[in-house]
């Protein structure tokens, strides 16, 4: 039953990540990506790792996709892909021979580590992994345990002395990540506000001499240069509304 | 048929080199930076399944931790990878990674 199911799931994976690398189209690229995701889904509850499967699909399918899908249509760049231009002469056929090699050398070590060939079973090797820290007790899996049990065990090591300051770093790290987008996608005060820039010397102008006049000039010749950028985004817009 | 065959670690291994192959090859490949970042979801994955399957192996809770930590690293890295193509790609509606070969807006 295990190995119907892991093939189920293996080729539900591998069928996804063909997808998101060979459909032109980045919807449907983002949407086999979650096939792949499922799949790997299925293989974590295989491997009796319950609660990150539910991760998976709540965090990966669930948030990152989506994200992914509303950045494409936000930006509206969903249309196909031009395979055929090569810019680097012959970039497509190396990557596939790296690709390739990269895969053959995969699945050579993937074998390599096989209980079976190198003759280390792997009851051996359960007796030599953890040595320290209050993790002791709560470190190792028991087997065909029930999903409550797998979260529970989860927890305990996360907060346990072991794990709990990388967990501090990943809350840092999130922090980061969230102050970081805020900041690349704000648009800057220069795009902003061009038009009260722009309202005063006029004004100015009119009630005040002709030297007035010039060193405003002057002083505007930096301004005028963010004033630029919103004409240019004139086309991006009219994307948009076509998009909608 | 019958299905009694044991499904040892090796075979999620290989099953994780090949994906892991195939988002490598898609990075290498594609022109579109969205279907670049989802490649490189891709290989994380891969990288997920070999974490876990090798937790199974050595009968060890750190592989599905690993797992967790992998995962905010990547949600961490997709906001911040799609707020620069959104800042990027605002300027240069084109949507190819070769817009973008130069270090300025």
């Amino acid at each position: 039953m295990e190995a119907v199911t892991f093939f189920i799931a293996a080729l539900i994976a591998v069928a996804g990540a063909c997808g998101v690398v060979s459909l032109k189209n980045p919807v449907h690229a983002a949407l086999s990506l979650v096939a792949t995701l499922f799949g790997v889904a299925i293989h974590f509850i295989n491997l009796e790792a319950y609660f990150l499967a539910a991760v998976q699909v709540i965090v990966y399918a669930g948030a990152i996709v989506i994200l992914f899908l509303f950045v494409i249509m936000l930006l509206g760049v969903d249309r196909a892909e031009d395979m055929e231009s090569d810019p680097i002469i012959g970039q497509r056929q190396l990557a596939l021979l790296a690709t390739a090699g990269l895969l053959i050398l995969g699945i050579f070590i993937a074998v390599a580590f096989s209980g079976e060939v190198t003759g280390v079973p792997p009851i051996e090797a359960q007796q030599s992994t953890f040595e320290g820290g209050l993790a002791i007790d709560s470190g190792s899996i028991s087997k065909g345990v029930p999903p409550e049990q797998n979260i529970k065990e989860i927890g305990r090591a996360l907060f346990s002395t072991r794990y709990v300051f990388a967990l501090e770093i990943t809350a840092l790290l999130l922090t980061i990540g969230v102050v970081g987008a805020v900041v690349l996608t704000r648009r800057s005060k220069s795009e902003l506000e061009p038009i009260p820039v722009v309202e005063p010397p006029a004004l100015m102008r009119n009630s005040e001499g002709e030297i007035e006049l010039a060193l405003n000039e002057d002083e505007q010749s930096p301004i005028e240069e963010t004033i630029d950028p919103p004409a240019e985004d004139l086309p991006n817009e009219e994307v948009e509304v076509n998009g909608e | 048929m019958t299905f009694a065959m044991a499904i040892g670690t090796e075979y999620y291994l290989a099953l994780s080199a090949l994906l892991f192959t195939i988002g490598a090859g898609g990075l290498l490949v594609r022109r579109n930076p969205l279907i670049m970042f989802m490649c490189i979801e891709l290989m994380l994955n891969a990288a997920n399944l070999a974490f876990v399957s090798f937790g199974k192996e050595m009968n060890d809770l750190g592989g599905q931790i690993s797992v967790l930590f992998v995962l905010v690293v990547a949600a961490a890295e997709v906001v911040i990878g799609l707020a620069i193509v959104v800042a990027v790609m605002r300027r240069r509606p084109k949507a190819s990674i070769d817009e973008v070969s130069v270090l300025r807006g």
